[in-house]
């Protein structure tokens, strides 16, 4: 029976299997931050154990720091940053600091080094790890415990996750994004709907998805449950991956295409569960609710709790976001918009906001922040953000910021974002924040109008 | 990490559904660079509602808790198991956990047990009828008891080995360093490094 292709690169990376445990799993690439990695590193050093490979580790740091240039302020963060740096230096970890040209989000940076490719095995401290999938291996975010295990021995004990097919027939039409298909995934397969999986998206849709689209679909794998999302690779990842800092050159290249080429579901593998989803029929998706799962086309109406799957999750949901049912999606007003993360912070992000936003004005605090230093340098040759300061966005340094707000950026008590980041959660923007989930585009629109907007409403 | 054989003590029901990490610790409280004093952190924007189940003098002192469907999804952050045990729980009980909570649960010795959702259901029924009953989480027979009822749940033979021994995973795994520096000799060449 063939294979698919989370079992062909799961394969290939087994260390050693016995009979009655999990596999052991090698891994090809540990990126690292500074929140879940501290307490990994001080396990090390009380064991008296070392990196076994610190050149297969890269570290950045991205989630604490402020997104205006300046030092850190709070002087927790500051110690978490600062121990990273110390942790780094003492262990032999490539590190990329606040101030530095290749400092990033840790799901931007791979990417954008090379250093993420197909078939291999990626992890890190994070659930987003999930993003490097679209490239064709097989990555997951894991806890601290295992943050040392991988460090140690740069492996991971595991049982394979079962298979899941997302069939995405279809094209999706113009205006609708990666990051409408996949907030649509999410509320039809709901937020465990992928648990024990590991998801593999395919069809027409996602073929013609860039890069960029298949990283958003593979970043909110997480959100849908599952341990991790997968494109297979073809002459879209290739050309994205050529000539980039750490892709194979020369006779490497040829050889690593060929065997990367290999790297497809074969015809009559079997999947352990199949989705099938029609792009031809989505609208631009937005979230109501507390969770990834809780959304609807922008078109549609807060939903009656009643006749949701989850009525007592509902009713909650709707008293935290202040939200009356039957209320149009297209009148919720918003204070904020956000528009940046693992999800949506690349540049054709912000191409797709600066569409929008050009000749015009936004009505809302609109907060535009780019996931790493270098799509910060790439949109400013572009002048993106001459267009988004002459809209009145604010354009800031790179990091993760209001997506999970543990720098400055963050939401009131009460206030209301629409976000291009991933979690809706009860307070995930700042204590009783209140998030709603959409595209680029649509952020761009809401922050015109003030309103939940997709470009194709305004006049 | 302690070796968990079998666990009694009184329980706590937590009617909702999909508790995600954020919601069991903030991200405020993941600034530390310990892994000791996240206790005050745990649910924290809920506890500050006197209503809030952990609130009630009733279930002071439960160890147990029994929690709705789709329990630690989200975030990986593993300060959530670490919150969990330093408030006192040594078992979560659950229809369904996120992955990677459940993975660093058992990495640390905090049980989490998957029952049928009815099964949960009649058990947070039970605690809120009597919040005194006593609950008996046995990992060796892969049962929980309580009144005069009882279920069984399943775990991996592996998992529940390494818990009951209470065996730390990296030092499993350096047994099997030769296994990893062969392997290593046989990568692709073309791999990438990070120098
Ligand atoms: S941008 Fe958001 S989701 Fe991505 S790594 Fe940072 S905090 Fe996590």
């Amino acid at each position: 029976m063939g294979r698919t292709l989370a079992e062909k690169v799961w394969e290939q990376h087994v260390v050693r299997r016995a009979e009655g445990e999990p596999d052991l799993l090698y891994i090809d690439l540990h990126l690292v931050h500074e929140v879940t990695s501290p307490q990994a590193f001080d396990g090390l050093r009380m064991a008296g154990r070392k990196v076994r490979r610190p050149d297969l580790t890269i570290a950045t740091e991205d989630h604490n720091v402020p997104t205006l240039v300046g030092p850190i302020t709070d002087p927790v963060s500051k110690t978490q940053v600062e121990t990273l740096r110390k942790n780094c230096a003492e262990f032999g970890v490539r590190l990329h600091p606040m101030g530095d040209a290749g400092q990033g989000v840790v799901h931007i940076i791979g990417p954008q080094f090379g250093l993420t490719q197909p078939g291999m095995t990626i992890v890190c401290g994070d659930s987003h790890t999930s993003t490097h999938g679209a490239f064709g291996g097989i990555a997951f975010g894991i806890g601290t415990s295992e943050v040392e295990h991988v460090l140690a021995t740069q492996t991971l004990p595991a049982y394979r996750p079962k298979t899941m097919a997302i069939e995405v027939s279809g094209e999706l039409p113009a205006g609708v994004t990666a990051k409408d298909l996949i907030l649509a995934i999410i509320a039809k397969i709901g937020t465990g709907g992928g648990q024990g999986y590991i998801v593999e998206y395919r069809g027409e849709a996602i073929r013609k998805l860039s890069m960029e689209g298949r990283m958003t679909v593979c970043n909110m794998s997480i959100e849908a449950g599952a341990r991790a999302g997968m494109i297979a690779p073809d002459e879209t990842t290739f050309e994205y991956l050529k000539g980039r800092p750490h892709a194979p050159g020369g006779d490497a290249w040829d050889a690593a295409v060929e065997y990367w080429k290999s790297l497809t579901t074969d015809e009559d593998a079997v999947f352990d569960a199949v989705v099938e989803i029609d792009a031809s029929t989505l609208t631009p998706f937005v979230t109501w609710g507390t969770n990834p799962g809780q959304g609807a086309p922008l078109g549609a109406a807060v939903p009656v709790p009643e006749e949701t799957d989850d009525p007592a999750a509902a009713r909650r949901a709707l008293e935290y976001m202040g939200l009356t049912a039957g209320t149009p999606l297209r009148e919720i007003a918003v204070d904020t918009v956000f528009v940046g993360s693992c999800t949506n912070g690349r540049l054709e992000d912000l191409r797709a906001v600066a569409e929008v936003l050009r000749g015009r004005r936004v009505v809302t605090r609109t907060l535009i922040v780019p996931g790493s230093m270098l799509v910060k340098l790439q949109a400013e040759k572009e002048g993106l953000h001459e267009v988004f300061k002459a809209a009145g966005a604010e354009w800031r340094e790179a990091g993760c910021s209001m997506c999970l707000g543990m720098n400055p950026d963050t939401l009131a008590p009460g206030e209301r974002s629409a976000s291009t980041s991933n979690r809706n959660f009860e307070g995930r923007q700042g204590k009783g924040g209140r998030t709603h989930l959409v595209s680029p585009a649509v952020a761009a629109a809401t922050a015109v109008t003030g309103k939940l907007t997709a470009p194709a409403d305004l006049a | 990490m302690d070796a968990f054989t079998t666990h009694t003590g009184r329980a706590v029901p937590l009617r909702r559904s999909n508790v995600d990490t954020d919601q069991i610790i903030p991200a405020v409280w993941l600034k530390q660079v310990s892994r000791t004093g996240f206790d005050k952190g745990l649910f924290s924007a809920w506890r500050e509602d006197p209503e809030f189940v952990l609130n009630q003098p009733a279930y002071q002192g439960a160890s147990i808790l029994v929690s709705g469907p789709d329990f630690g999804t989200g975030s990986s952050r593993e300060h959530a198991v670490w919150a969990l045990q330093q408030y006192g729980f040594r078992v979560v009980i659950a229809a369904r956990f996120g992955d990677i909570f459940r993975n660093n649960s058992t990495k640390m010795g905090l049980l989490p047990v998957v029952l049928p959702a009815e099964t949960v259901e009649a058990l947070q029924s039970a605690v809120e009828a009597d919040p005194a009953i006593e609950v008996t989480v046995d990992l060796g027979e892969r049962r929980v008891r309580w009144g005069g009822e009882s279920a069984g749940f399943e775990i991996d033979d592996y998992t529940r080995w390494r818990l009951m021994e209470g065996l730390d995973d990296i030092g499993l795994t350096l047994r099997n360093a030769d296994d990893i520096a062969t392997y290593e000799n046989g990568r692709q060449p073309w791999l990438p490094t990070t120098v």
